[in-house]
C-alpha cells in the first residue's frame, strides 16, 4: 500500500515495521513501514491530521505521555525493539532526542536549560565537563556567540528563534543518535527558520534527523529522504528529489503542486 | 429616625413620575408619523421615575443617619440640658437613654434626668422629620419636573437609563471597597483609644498578656498588655505547626492529582478536597477539642512529659493544618496544571523520569503560585478562630513546647470582647488593636499574594 522508490540500501538506525497508532477507538495510523538512517535527514510531509507527529513520536515513546494512546507493530532502534518491556524509557529518550513545534525552554537560565539533560543522565562527573558539554552543545546549535556572555539568563527571555536553536542545544546536549523535529520552524519568523535550516544541514551525518514540516520548500531544502502521509497511511517514501520531480502516485502530486483541497 | 415613611412617599413619587411620563410618551408617539421614538415609552417613563426616586430616596436614607445628630445638638440647646454633667460616659448615657425613651424604645429610665430631656427630644425629632420629609419631597418633584420637562419626542431616553443602570453598578461594586475602608477605619479609631492607655510598644513588644477587664479604669498595668506571647502563639498553630501539615500534604495532593490522577480519580478527589474548606470551622474545632487533643495529650503522657494539657497548640495546630489543606492544594494544583504541558514533555523527550520533571521542572516553574498559595493559606490560619477557641487554650505563654496550651491573637479578641469588662475599658479595647494587627498582617499577606499571583500569571501569558 505504501509506493516505496528504489533507496540505496543503508544500515536503518530506526526501523519501523506496520506501526498502527491508536487514540482510544481512532486509529490515527494504518500499518506503517520506514527506514531511517543517519546518513540523511527525513521529512515527512502531508496534510494537517494525517499522522506525521503520531509516527514521530513513536520513536521515542512520547506517545506513552498520552493517556488513551496505543502503539500495534515494531520500531527497532539499532535492531532493538523499543516497546520490548524490559526497555528503559530514560535510557530510550536519551538516545532519540527532540525538538517541539513551540520552542519550549524551561524556566531557567541558558546554561541551566542546556545542563538540564546531561544532569539527570550524570554525563558530567564535575562542573568542568558540565562547563564543556553546555559550551560544545551551544556551539553545534550555532548559538554559542549569541549567549556566551549571558549564560546565566533566563532561557525563556530570548527571541523565538534563539529559543528553538537552545531547545535544540538542549536536545544535543545529552548526545543523542536520533533528533525528531515537529515542525520546529512553524513559530519562526523567515530568518530565523533559515537559520534552523542552515544548522540542521551542518547537524547531518552526526545524527539520524527526521523532520516534520508543513512547508514543501522546507522539505526540498534541508532532507534527502521525503515520506508522503494521507489519512493515517504513509503514501510514498523515497528520495526527496524523486517525490518532488517525479511522484509515482496521484495524491502525492496533488499535494505538493498544491492541488491538494 | 426611620426612612420608611420617606422612602414609601418617594416610592410614590416616583410611581407617578414612572405613569405621567408613559403617557406622555404615548401621545408623542401618535403625534408621529411612523408612530417610532427614539426610546420606547418604558424609558421615558423609566428616566423620570428614576430621576424622581433615587435622589430623593439617597436623601432620605442620608438624612436618616444624620439627623439623630442634628437632634442631639438641638437637645443640648434646651434649656434641660444645662443640668446635664459636662462630660463623659455618664452624660452620653443619660442622653442616649432620653432618646430611647423618646423614640418608645425604653419604657424607663435609670437616670431621673434622663426624663426631664424627653419633651426636648420629641420636639428636636419631630422638627427634623417634618424637615427630612419635606426636603425629600421637594427634592423628588424638583429632580421629577425637571426629567419630566426635558421629555421630548427625539429625547434618547434610553441611553440615559442606561447610563443610570451603570452608575448604580458601579456604587454597588463601590461599597464593597468602602466597608473595607469603613472596617478599618473604625478599628483604628478604637486602637487609637487602646493606645492612650498602653503604648504601641508596650502592646506589641511586651511579653507579658494579663489583662484584667475588672481592674479600675485609671491607671492601667501597661506591662500587662504586652501581646508577644500571643503574636507567638498565632504564628506558632497558625504557621510553624498547621503549614507542617498542609504544605506537605496539600503540595502532594496537587502533585498526584495533577500529574499521576486518571482524569476519573480526579473528578472525584478534587471536588471532595474542596469540600474540605466548606465544612464549618466549629466542626473542626469539635474534632481538634474531642478527638485530636486527647490524643495529643495521650502522645505526650507516652513521651514522658509530666501532667501534658488536655489543650495543647499542637491539636489545634495539626486540625488548622487540615482544614487549610484545600486551600494550598487548590492553588498549587491550578499554578502546576497553568505550566504549559510543553515544558513537562520537553523534559520528558529528555529522558526525565516523571518525578525529575515534577521537581525540577514544574515546581519550580509552578513556585510563585504555590508560594502564593501558602500566603493566602497562613493569612486564613492566622485569623481563624473557632479551633483554637476549642483547643488552644486560653494561657498566654511564650513556649516551645507544642504540647502545652498556648493562645492566639484571635482566641484573646474575643475573650476581651465577651468579657465583663465594659466598652471602655483598655482590656476590651485591647481586642480591637490585636484585631488591627491581624487585619494589617492578613492584609499584607494577601496582596504580597496577589501581586505574586499576577505577575505569575503574565510569565505565561
Ligand atoms: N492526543 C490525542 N488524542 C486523540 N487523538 C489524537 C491525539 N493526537 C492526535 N490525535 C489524532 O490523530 C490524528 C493524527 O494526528 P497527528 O497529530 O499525528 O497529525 P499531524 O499529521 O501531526 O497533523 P499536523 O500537521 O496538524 O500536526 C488526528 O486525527 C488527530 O486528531
Ligand atoms: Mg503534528
Amino acid at each position: 500500500m505504501t509506493t516505496y522508490h528504489e533507496l540505496d540500501p543503508v544500515e536503518a538506525k530506526i526501523a519501523a515495521r506496520d506501526v498502527s497508532v491508536f487514540y482510544g477507538d481512532q486509529q490515527a495510523l494504518d500499518r506503517v513501514s520506514i527506514d531511517i538512517g543517519t546518513e540523511y535527514v527525513t521529512a515527512f510531509i502531508g496534510p494537517s491530521g494525517c499522522g506525521k507527529s503520531t509516527l514521530l513520536r513513536t520513536f521515542n515513546r512520547m506517545n506513552d505521555t498520552i493517556a488513551n494512546a496505543r502503539v500495534e507493530g515494531e520500531v527497532r532502534l539499532d535492531g532493538v525493539d523499543i516497546y520490548r518491556s524490559d526497555l528503559d524509557v530514560v535510557q530510550l529518550r536519551a538516545r532519540v532526542g527532540m525538538v517541539f513545534q513551540k520552542p519550549n525552554p524551561f524556566p531557567k537560565s541558558i546554561y541551566e536549560n542546556v545542563a538540564y539533560g546531561p544532569r539527570i543522565h550524570g554525563l558530567a562527573v564535575n562542573r568542568t565537563e558540565l562547563d564543556a558539554i553546555v559550551e560544545r552543545s551551544l556551539r553545534r546549535a550555532g548559538l554559542w556567540d549569541e549567549v556566551k556572555d549571558r549564560l546565566s539568563d533566563s532561557g525563556t527571555a530570548l527571541s523565538g528563534g534563539q529559543q528553538q536553536r537552545l531547545c535544540i542545544a538542549r536536545a544535543i546536549a545529552v548526545d543523542p543518535e536520533v533528533i525528531l523535529m515537529d515542525e520546529p520552524c512553524s513559530a519562526l519568523d523567515p530568518i530565523a527558520t533559515a537559520r534552523i535550516e542552515e544548522l540542521i544541514g551542518e547537524l547531518k551525518g552526526r545524527y539520524a534527523i527526521v523532520i516534520v514540516t508543513h512547508s514543501m520548500q522546507q522539505a526540498a531544502r534541508v532532507s534527502q529522504r521525503t515520506a508522503f502521509f494521507h489519512l493515517g497511511r504513509m503514501v510514498e517514501y523515497g528520495k526527496t528529489s524523486d517525490i518532488f520531480t517525479n511522484p509515482r502516485e496521484e495524491r502525492t502530486k496533488d499535494y505538493i503542486t498544491g492541488r491538494y483541497g | 429616625m426611620s426612612p420608611v415613611i420617606p422612602l414609601l412617599l418617594v416610592l410614590g413619587l416616583a410611581t407617578v413620575g414612572w405613569l405621567v411620563a408613559r403617557a406622555r410618551a404615548r401621545i408623542f408617539r401618535r403625534a408621529r408619523p411612523g408612530g417610532r421614538l427614539d426610546s420606547r415609552p418604558q424609558y421615558h417613563a423609566w428616566f423620570v421615575a428614576l430621576c424622581a426616586g433615587l435622589p430623593a430616596g439617597l436623601f432620605a436614607l442620608a438624612w436618616s443617619a444624620f439627623s439623630p445628630g442634628l437632634v442631639v445638638m438641638r437637645v443640648l440647646q434646651a434649656p434641660a440640658a444645662a443640668a446635664l454633667p459636662a462630660e463623659g460616659i455618664l452624660r452620653d448615657a443619660i442622653l442616649a437613654e432620653a432618646g430611647a425613651l423618646a423614640t418608645r424604645h425604653a419604657t424607663g429610665a435609670f437616670h431621673p434626668l434622663a426624663r426631664t430631656l424627653v419633651p426636648a427630644f420629641e420636639q428636636a425629632i419631630a422638627h427634623y422629620a417634618q424637615v427630612g420629609l419635606a426636603v425629600t419631597l421637594l427634592l423628588g418633584f424638583a429632580t421629577g419636573t425637571w426629567a419630566f420637562l426635558r421629555l421630548r419626542p427625539d429625547f434618547r431616553a434610553r441611553t440615559q437609563v442606561e447610563r443610570m443602570i451603570m452608575a448604580a453598578l458601579l456604587l454597588a461594586s463601590l461599597a464593597a471597597i468602602l466597608t473595607t475602608f469603613g472596617i478599618f477605619a473604625s478599628l483604628l479609631a478604637e486602637t487609637w483609644r487602646f493606645f492612650r492607655f498602653v503604648p504601641p510598644g508596650d502592646f506589641l513588644f511586651g511579653n507579658h498578656w494579663s489583662p484584667d477587664p475588672m481592674a479600675d479604669v485609671g491607671p492601667v498595668a501597661t506591662d500587662s498588655y504586652g501581646a508577644l506571647p500571643l503574636f507567638w502563639g498565632t504564628f506558632a498553630i497558625g504557621v510553624v505547626i498547621a503549614m507542617l501539615v498542609a504544605i506537605p500534604l496539600g503540595l502532594m495532593s496537587a502533585i498526584h492529582l495533577t500529574q499521576y490522577a486518571s482524569p476519573a480519580l480526579r473528578r472525584w478527589v478534587k471536588p471532595m478536597l474542596e469540600m474540605l474548606a466548606g465544612v464549618p470551622t466549629v466542626v473542626y474545632g469539635y474534632f481538634a477539642a474531642l478527638t485530636v487533643a486527647p490524643a495529643v495529650r495521650r502522645l505526650g503522657e507516652a513521651l514522658g512529659l509530666a501532667n501534658p494539657s488536655s489543650e495543647s497548640a499542637l491539636a489545634a495546630g495539626l486540625v488548622m493544618g487540615i482544614m487549610i489543606i484545600p486551600f494550598v492544594s487548590s492553588m498549587a494544583d491550578d499554578a502546576i496544571a497553568a505550566v504549559p504541558a510543553e515544558m513537562r514533555d520537553g523534559s520528558l523527550a529528555l529522558g526525565a523520569t516523571r518525578f525529575e520533571t515534577i521537581h525540577r521542572v514544574l515546581i519550580p516553574a509552578a513556585l510563585p503560585g504555590i508560594v502564593a498559595g501558602i500566603m493566602l493559606a497562613i493569612s486564613r490560619a492566622i485569623g481563624e478562630t473557632m479551633i483554637v477557641v476549642m483547643a488552644a487554650g486560653a494561657t498566654a505563654r511564650l513556649t516551645a513546647n507544642p504540647f502545652e496550651s498556648m493562645t492566639t491573637v484571635t482566641f484573646q479578641i474575643v475573650a476581651m470582647l465577651t468579657g465583663e469588662g465594659s466598652f471602655d475599658h483598655p482590656a476590651t479595647l485591647s481586642a480591637f488593636a490585636l484585631g488591627m494587627v491581624l487585619f494589617l498582617v492578613t492584609l499584607a499577606l494577601n496582596f504580597v499574594a496577589l501581586r505574586v499571583v499576577l505577575r505569575f500569571r503574565q510569565a505565561y501569558d
